[in-house]
């Protein structure tokens, strides 16, 4: 049953391959989101885990909404707020949990951890732990598509803090004067770390600041799985046809403090309440619902996804630890040959 | 040909070889770069292959990040080093974490180039030497060069090597004439220090432009000191330094650069750790004193470790095993 639910035993592209055009599958990978990041969280707490952690409860539409309109052949790049992303994406709640327990089966194989995951099969890169990075990471993946006439496009996904660091701003004059097929979406959580946007930043629509590239920006509530994709598949049509690069900026709130130790004391009182009156997932079992889904179908769904994400946890935390030889691994990078194997294949 | 030119016949040569090898950079397409290194190449191979890119060396380098990842080998031109300053994340932190983070999936073929080095009269902030700012970097693979010929062969080395290298280029040096042959007899091998004059009395090992220095100090000195190019910074060729020291017994590393935290430290520590017990004298350094790069062309040659001063230690190193001090010191301008 839960294998036929998370899909466990799917691989990466298959399970992201389901979330297209099916909002039952998108729900449920919301669930999965939610009830891993929840889980984590226990886990962090109680010293399970050790290292630091930073959880997207709240933020689950933004990344299953994109992760539904993508291809295989695209590149994604993260942040360090990266679990939910990578779930979307494809990868197993097993495959991540195991990176983030630093086990050797993990996604790095437990070299990089809770803000390195990453999946070469779905196009994600090593989620990147320097605010703005992989913004002209994602950038140059585009270049590399343009430069061959390929229509596959790349996503740098980022927060609001994002938008005041240099990466930004560089990336999308970059992407601009090359038109390149690129799709910057912001995730627009109001804090960058600890700090709220208004004692950062001198707007709070974050899409604006694409004019300054002449490029175009949309902006949607990231709370909303549908109007996210719909976003994504305008941008990322745009992108593939020759229209260059978009700004997307997706209003949503974060709901845990900004990592491990963070409690969030900073919040203005009734905000968070405000905004979980708006949870993603109440809204997308809400639609669910309306189109005729029985809550008995619904409950019996949360109820099996967080049934296998527990065996899931169990199974993980009796995996082996990586090997100390494994440290040495994959520093230098060994010939491959011929050296222009790769552009040849 | 001129140095500047065996560094564009390298590109060319590459870029005629692999349909993926492509150049970013300021002003190094329609201007053919500012200091003629990529002359010609907008011409033949066409504005997709050779980019302008604005002054945005972070946004250039990360793509040239994201472009290797996806299958491109980018040369991204930083035009002088401490331009890379502003982009030192996307390579350091980025580029040579991407195959160590990904279980070896991802592979990051990209080369960085950059000027380097005092004695054009650019003054403090386009003068400097830096590579202490990326060789303790595992994963990133550091290499200078010093004559026109090592210059093509080991450009043409980085652009195919597989992981990503940063390219350090006298620019004192560009102007230099020199014969130079292109195809595989030109080829260098990273990694493979060059033993430039082999010798007897005292290992000199050299980088970059204080190559020609060294050289002639010995033809001044009469020393028969074996010269080592090192011309991978990192990783660096242990076996042919230890080898070396091993002969001769006796080690001096001249650098191009502030005596604090110079590479030369390293060499010195891992020789003494590796020969110890078989040194006759103490191993030195002869670098520039603690500054930073002055501007006036009397104190610029003073700052950069002439043949004179050079041939003075040497000469004092050799005759009496004791270590020289250096002039700065001995004129009673700096303790050190």
């Amino acid at each position: 049953m839960s294998d036929t639910v998370l899909h466990t035993s799917a691989s990466s592209i298959e399970r992201r391959e389901a979330l297209r055009d099916d909002a039952v599958a998108q729900y449920e990978r919301m669930l999965e989101i939610r009830g891993f990041e929840e889980r984590l969280n226990v886990l962090f707490a109680t010293g399970a885990i050790h290292g630091t952690t930073h959880l997207a409860i709240g933020q689950e539409a933004l990344v299953v909404g994109l992760a539904a309109e993508l291809r295989a052949t695209d590149i994604v790049t993260g942040t360090y707020r990266g679990h939910a992303l990578a779930l979307a994406l494809g990868m197993s709640p097993r495959a991540v949990l195991a990176e983030i327990m630093g086990k050797s089966e993990g996604s790095t194989g437990g070299l990089g951890g809770s803000m390195h995951v990453s999946d070469d099969a779905i196009g994600l890169l090593p989620t990147f732990a320097i605010v703005g990075a992989g913004l002209p990471v994602a950038a140059g993946a585009a270049l590399a598509f343009q430069y061959r006439g390929e229509d596959s496009v790349a996503v740098a996904v980022f927060g609001d803090g994002a938008t005041n660091i240099g990466a930004f701003h560089e990336s999308l004059n970059l992407a601009a004067i090359w038109k390149l097929p690129v799709v910057f979406l912001c995730d627009n959580n109001v804090y960058g770390e600890y700090s709220r946007i208004n004692l950062t930043t001198p707007i709070e629509d974050l899409h604006l600041r694409a004019a300054s590239y002449d490029m175009p920006a949309d902006v949607v509530d990231g709370m909303d799985v549908a109007a996210v994709r719909e976003a994504i598949a305008k941008a990322v049509e745009r992108a593939r046809t020759g229209g260059g690069p978009t700004l997307v900026e997706a209003k949503t709130y974060r709901f845990a403090g900004h990592s491990r130790a963070d409690t969030a004391p900073y919040r203005p009182e009734g905000e968070l309440e405000h905004w979980q009156q708006r949870d993603p997932l109440a809204k997308a079992r809400q639609l669910l619902a309306d189109g005729g889904a029985a809550a008995d179908d619904l409950d019996a769904l949360a109820g099996s996804v967080g049934a296998s994400l527990d065996a899931i946890i169990e199974t993980v935390q009796s995996l082996p630890d990586p090997d100390v030889t494994d440290m040495f691994n994959n520093i230098w990078t060994p010939p491959t040959g011929p050296h222009n194997e790769k552009a040849a294949s | 040909m001129r140095f500047r030119q065996a560094i564009v016949a390298a590109l060319e040569d590459e870029m005629e070889a692999d349909p993926s090898v492509m150049l970013m950079g300021e002003d190094i397409a329609v201007a053919g770069g500012p200091f003629k290194t990529s002359e010609g190449l907008l011409e033949k191979f066409g504005p997709n292959r050779v980019r302008d890119t604005p002054i945005s060396e972070m946004a250039f380098t990360g793509a040239g990040v994201g472009a290797a990842i996806a299958g491109l080998r980018p040369v991204v031109e930083i035009m002088f080093m401490e331009f890379l300053g502003v982009a030192l994340d996307q390579l350091v932190t980025g580029a040579a974490k991407m195959h160590y983070l990904s279980k070896g999936e991802l592979t990051v073929p990209l080369t960085v180039r950059a000027s380097i080095g005092s004695g054009t009269g650019f003054g403090s902030q386009h003068s400097q030497t830096l590579e202490n700012w990326v060789t303790a970097t595992p994963g990133l693979t550091v290499v200078t060069m010093s004559t026109p010929q090592n210059a093509y062969g080991i450009l043409r080395a980085a652009i195919q090597s597989p992981g990503p290298t940063m390219v350090l280029e006298p620019r004192n040096l560009y102007a230099v004439r020199g014969t130079v042959e292109r195809g595989a007899g030109g080829m260098v091998t990273l990694g493979q220090a060059e033993v430039v004059r082999p010798g007897n009395d005292l290992t000199v090992v050299t980088m970059g432009q204080t190559r020609t220095a060294v050289l002639e100090a010995i033809a001044e000195s009469g020393i028969d000191a074996e010269v080592i190019d090192l011309i991978t910074l990192a990783p660096w060729d242990r076996q042919t330094v230890l080898d070396s020291v091993a002969k001769t017994h006796r080690l001096v590393v001249v650098e191009e650069a502030p005596e604090s935290g110079g590479w030369g430290s390293e060499i010195i520590a891992a020789v003494t750790r590796e020969l110890f017990g078989s040194l006759s004298a103490a191993p030195f350094r002869i670098t520039t004193p603690n500054v930073p790069v002055p501007y006036s062309k009397q104190l610029e040659s003073r700052y950069f470790p002439q043949p004179a001063e050079i041939a003075r230690q040497l000469g004092q190193y050799h005759a009496t095993g004791t270590v020289p001090t250096p002039w700065w010191v001995l004129e009673g301008l700096s303790n050190v």
